[in-house]
């Protein structure tokens, strides 16, 4: 089944993918399988234990179902303050 | 209660925004851009923020520090974009009737912030280099764990 969503990166994901945000289908419904899917696609080096998610700008499990026209960020780890 | 900003923060006009004849106490907290991190001296700074679940992440926290601890208002604001060193990175102000709730609810809130709250660093290092601060080594070891050929991007 794929699934077509809007995907923003930030900070060093950022820097791999080289946009900020995107829209792609994928075979899959979840964010494990976009993740795993955008490290094949894309080269990004950061295990997704290292990350959280959020869909539709709320934290989100990994096992989420994702519709189409979800927006989804993969969230390293913060550094603010 | 919970901001981001591209400006220069004033804390004058922050701190006035509280007043509150119902108060007898103001904690503030001033996070500052330094000129070292891990031994590397650093020139300056780039805040990234994930906008709407930042404003929606620190609103929340805000709302706890008020909870638990009984102060009357609080203003947190955090700074984006590039920083030079010695610029406000964050500012917290909070008021409560009395001292204790004011410094606790202060401490919870700069806490939280630093570990909930998707807001990125990435410092300038005066040798020229940078990098994102907590990021940097887990894409490392995840490159070389991976044995993937590749740059990492940075």
């Amino acid at each position: 089944m794929t699934c077509e969503v809007k995907i923003s990166y930030f900070a060093i994901l950022r820097d791999q993918r080289g946009v900020s945000e995107e829209v792609l289908s994928f075979n899959g419904t979840t964010p494990q399988e976009l993740y795993s899917y955008l490290q094949e696609k894309f080269g990004l080096t950061f295990k997704p234990e290292n990350l959280r998610v959020a869909v539709n700008d709320s934290f989100a499990p990994w096992q989420t179902e994702l519709k189409s026209g979800d927006k989804v960020a993969f969230i390293p780890p913060v550094s603010g303050g | 209660m919970f901001e981001l900003s591209e400006h220069i923060l004033n804390e004058l006009e922050l701190r006035s925004s509280l007043i509150n004849q119902k108060c007898g106490a103001l904690v503030t907290f001033e996070g500052w851009v330094r000129d070292f991190n891990e031994g590397k001296p650093v020139s300056r700074l780039d805040y990234q923020a994930y906008e709407e679940l930042a404003l929606s992440e620190g609103n929340k926290i805000c709302a706890e520090a008020i909870e638990k601890f009984g102060a009357e208002n609080m203003r947190c604001v955090h700074r984006t974009g590039q920083l030079n060193l010695g610029e406000i990175a964050i500012w917290i102000g909070v008021v409560s009737v009395h001292r204790d709730a004011a410094f606790k609810a202060c401490q919870y809130v700069i806490d939280e912030v630093k570990s909930r709250v998707p807001i990125w660093k990435r410092e300038h290092y005066v040798d020229h280099d940078s990098g994102w601060v907590n990021c940097e080594q887990c894409a490392r070891k995840s490159f070389k764990s991976s044995g993937v050929s590749m740059s990492i991007g940075l």
